[in-house]
């Protein structure tokens, strides 16, 4: 039997704006049989997402399909007249895009939208179309399935929505599945949900699928066979165990050394004594904060509860959570985008005014912030040398020669040739770009630099270098790093110390050592366990554990009485954790808990399970 | 609750600048230079019989009394008396009895355009939005470009050479007495509407291609591609719900535009509505009648905007599904 997708040679050219072509994809062949699931990886600029939309016989604006066939049961889906191609898609291959949140119509009922394309297609009546649905809600183990989808897309929460995503894909029965980077945008805590529920609806309907992405963790939990994709070639392809566990092409070695180990005790870089000094760099001290300020200074939404934390000179301190948890408010508190309700931020033990208007130049540039998206931190109408020369005039006053010269030594600080001072922000890669962004803030000669997901965005060899350039600068400046990441596995890497937030207090920090090794609070062993392994199998031992049944793929709900992790933890104590503050056990060092249990429980509560 | 307090919130602001617009017509037509006294008296005036006549008038009260005199009056639908002399020779007429036939003038010119203009702007602006970069698409940006940058006397006077005096089929006039009934008003009207609805759909199809191409080309959008939707329903189901409320204001700004910003065209048809009579107001320097239209101008405007916003607010579900 003819495998059920044939890529067969295919070749897809982008137009440039001089009318010219450049090749994205560059004679591609790979088959998928029904009922089997087909990895492709590669880093950003691959073809991959190119490749998957081509079984559709879609390509982006832009794009050409220059050559190949891309066969669906024999029938080629590019050449196919128009409206073959309507009645093929979304009845017999369906997408699933990397982001629920913008896929869903925000206009429309959930309803609505998964069941349009049976209905739309004649496959079904909205009867029927409705029952499959809320059949599949149930198997997607969705909550109130029969009401569900008269509700809205903003009624439900990312990681519902990225399973609503699938119920819309799999109402209308299709054959094949495609699957673009679904779980990419999530928390490790969701993603695992998502990752479970995918696997097991695509068992339940025999769908085969193709599924996208740069996170090969996610691909051992997932895929059949492996195909491994570079610059629109393809440099490997096999069965998932193989290219995992024996991979043939070097490219795939460098992509697994690339992969993060599982967070662990033991990584973290000690800094250097020579930089500590008496006082410690930025201090935070008993910090409420958060948003829609009222008239009495008090706040609407509040994020930040009675925040404290130290980063000692020339250290890191890695701040972890979910989405939603208040690691970036607390990094605008502490730079002063947002001024706190209560509480102080110290500079140098000298306490900052809250606001930024109020401080002075000085305090301004000891404290830089590294934004997430350099795309969208970068004036895309400045050139790289004037994006980097502005603080310089601004704060050191320097102009002409002594400015470029400056420039200069900032981008080779940043591992840049010295002529990109000429260059668009555009005209640089993301890796490249968030270097520039890095080189942004050196500028100023801080002596605290926050970093807001920086490697986030980033594929995971260049985030891997940005990690080594940022770790070599904090040997060299005896810069203070606050870290953000909802990656655990980054921040064990680079951090030497670690808080933990969750729904804006602080419930764990200490040393990384101290963190990653019991005792640990409750939320802290959930983050770890939800950390993928690059190891078939790992998805299933996980979703055995108490902590993933209990805590798995739940909103952060702030809270003012009591734990706030309380609905999600499997030693909550009915009747106090829900209404009483937990108390701070410190557990020697810098080492603290927040929790009613006790460090001997912790431990217990710790045993392998 | 979001939907309500937002109601709420929209309607206290619109409350509010009305006010504030009354504060402003109010001082704008007081510190004009001159007053009706000295327009009534004109060559005659002596400081005395000015003194006499501004006491009768009531205009000899500080400014903020007046004011206030005005505005409850105003509140209680009294828009007071001409108080134009000479020449107008209207004086002691009251406002609202020369305000009505000219409102009713404004409001069916304003219907007739705004009947037609609509329905048609938007249509033509979603096909051209449906089918971006064909010839259809092409046309209509040019043309709508090219009638925004034309001003609308151009437009006036070139349908008056072509149609009035060219064909001869319509009067180059459009002169009503309030009798005119059935095909003998549509005539009267036909020039003046014809004009409006060039120069007020023109703006209503750009915005609505604008916007429907701007929702076209968001994700959710491509889904619906991926879905197999056909093209029409994603555009009339999927992009039209998310670009209702720009469609909205600008639909809005445009009616309002017809009730008070039509001068030009009221004046090269000779057609007697409710801009030309404040023009001849301020010229009269009958500064009762020049507030009364005034006003009645802007609580057009504040009307059709808030109407539009509350458009907008009930189209957006997340007001009127909070979580």
């Amino acid at each position: 039997m003819a495998a059920l997708l044939e890529v067969d040679g295919l070749t897809i050219d982008a137009r440039k704006d001089d009318g010219s072509l450049a090749p994205i994809v560059k004679g591609v062949s790979f088959g998928i049989e029904r009922g089997e699931v087909v990895a492709l990886i590669g880093e950003s600029g691959s073809g991959k997402t190119t490749i998957a939309l081509s079984a559709l016989g879609y390509s982006k604006p832009g794009l050409e399909f220059t050559g190949g066939e891309v066969r669906l049961d024999g029938r080629d889906v590019i050449t196919m007249p128009p409206d073959e191609k309507r009645d093929m898609r979304g009845q017999r291959v369906a997408y699933l895009a990397q982001s629920a949140a913008a896929t869903f119509n925000p206009a429309l009922t959930i309803g609505e939208q998964v069941t349009e394309s049976p209905v739309l297609h004649g496959q079904m009546s909205r009867e029927e179309a409705e029952d499959r649905a809320e059949e599949l809600y149930r198997a997607l183990e969705l909550p109130d399935p029969d009401r569900l989808g008269k509700r809205y897309p903003h009624q439900v929460s990312g990681g519902q929505l990225q399973r609503l995503m699938a119920a819309m894909a799999l109402c209308g029965r299709p054959d094949l599945l495609i699957l673009d980077e679904p779980t990419t945008a999530l928390d490790v805590t969701t993603q695992i949900e998502v990752l479970k529920a995918f696997k097991s609806v695509i068992k339940r309907e025999g769908a085969a699928a193709l599924y996208v992405t740069h996170d090969l963790s996610v691909v051992a939990q997932i895929a059949d066979r492996i195909v491994v994709l570079y610059a629109g070639d393809i440099l490997e392809h096999g069965d998932a165990d193989q290219v995992i566990n024996r991979p043939a092409h070097d490219y795939t070695r460098r992509l697994m050394a690339a992969v993060r180990p599982p967070p662990a005790a033991g990584q973290g870089d000690e800094a250097l004594a020579e930089h500590l000094r008496d006082s410690p760099a930025i201090e935070v001290k008993g910090v409420n904060a958060g948003y829609g300020r009222r008239m009495d200074g008090s706040v609407t939404v509040k994020v930040l509860r009675d925040v404290n934390l130290t980063v000692q000179r020339g250290h890191t301190v890695g701040i972890i959570g979910e989405s939603g948890c208040g690691k970036s408010t607390l990094a605008r508190v502490m730079s002063g985008l947002l001024p706190a309700t209560d509480g102080d931020i110290l500079l140098d033990g000298q306490v900052l005014r809250p606001g930024l208007q109020q401080r002075d130049r000085s305090e301004l540039q000891k404290i830089q912030f590294v934004f997430q998206m350099a795309d969208v931190a970068l004036n895309p109408r400045q050139r790289i040398g004037s994006i980097l020369g502005r603080p310089l005039e601004f704060y050191f006053g320097l102009r002409g020669r002594e400015r470029r010269r400056r420039v200069g030594d900032l981008l080779q600080m940043v591992e840049l040739p010295p002529e990109f001072a000429g260059r668009y922000p555009e005209e640089l890669s993301g890796g490249q770009k968030q270097r520039v962004n890095l080189a942004r803030a050196l500028a100023a000669s801080p002596e605290v630099l926050l970093c807001d997901e920086v490697i986030s965005a980033l594929d995971t060899i260049v985030g891997a270098n940005v990690i080594e350039l940022l770790k070599r600068l904090r040997r060299q400046s005896g810069v203070s790093f606050v870290f953000i990441s909802h990656d655990l596995s980054t921040v064990a890497s680079f951090a030497d110390d670690i808080v933990v937030l969750y729904a804006g207090r602080v419930v764990e920090q200490g040393p990384t050592d101290r963190v990653l090794s019991p005792p640990y609070h409750p939320y802290t062993r959930l983050l770890i366990a939800s950390v993928p392994e690059l190891r078939i199998g790992w998805l299933e031992e996980t979703m055995e554990s108490q902590e993933a049944q209990a805590g798995i793929d739940r909103v952060v709900r702030m809270t003012d009485t009591g734990c706030p992790f309380f609905d999600r933890c499997p030693i909550a104590i009915e009747g106090t954790c829900d209404r009483e503050t937990p108390p701070v056990r410190r557990l020697g060092g810098r080492h603290a808990i927040e929790c009613h249990r006790s460090e001997a429980e912790f431990l217990e509560g710790s045993a392998p399970a | 609750m979001a939907l309500l307090n937002a109601i709420l919130r929209r309607t206290a602001l619109g409350v509010v600048t009305l006010f504030v617009v009354s504060v402003l017509i109010f001082v704008g037509t007081s510190i004009l230079p001159g007053d009706v006294a000295n327009i009534i008296l004109g060559q005659m005036a002596t400081p005395e019989s000015l003194a006499a006549l501004r006491a009768k008038l009531g205009l000899d009260e500080p400014a903020h009394v007046r004011y206030f005199i005005w505005l409850s009056d105003l509140l209680t639908g009294d828009l007071g008396f001409s108080k134009a002399g000479a020449g107008a020779g209207t004086i002691g007429t009251p406002i609202s009895e020369m305000l009505m036939p000219r409102l009713v003038n404004t409001l069916r010119l304003a219907t007739a355009v705004a009947v037609v203009a609509v329905p048609f702007a938007v249509t033509v602006g979603l096909l051209a939005a449906m089918y971006p970069g064909t010839k259809l698409d092409r046309a209509v940006t040019f043309t709508t470009l090219g009638l925004i940058s034309v001003p609308e006397f151009l437009v006036a006077t070139l349908l008056v050479l072509v149609v009035a005096v060219q064909l001869g089929w319509l009067p180059a006039t459009a002169y009503i007495s309030g009798q005119e009934t059935g095909m003998k008003l549509v005539r009267a009207l036909a020039m003046p509407a014809l004009t409006l609805i060039i120069v007020a759909s023109s703006q209503i199809m750009r915005m609505t291609r604008a916007t429907v191409l701007n929702v076209m080309s968001s994700p959710y959008i491509e889904m619906a591609i991926l879905k197999g939707v056909p093209r029409k329903r994603i555009i009339l189901r999927h992009a039209l719900f998310n670009a209702i409320g720009p469609i909205a204001n600008v639909i809005a700004l445009n009616l309002a535009y017809l009730v008070s910003g039509v001068v030009i065209v009221e004046t090269v048809f000779a057609y007697p509505g409710l801009a030309k009579l404040m023009i001849d107001a301020v010229q009269t320097r009958d500064l009762p009648l020049v507030q009364a239209c005034a006003m009645i101008f802007c609580a057009t405007y504040i009307v059709l905007i808030f109407i539009a916003d509350m458009v907008s607010i009930l189209s957006n579900p997340r007001l009127r599904h909070p979580r």
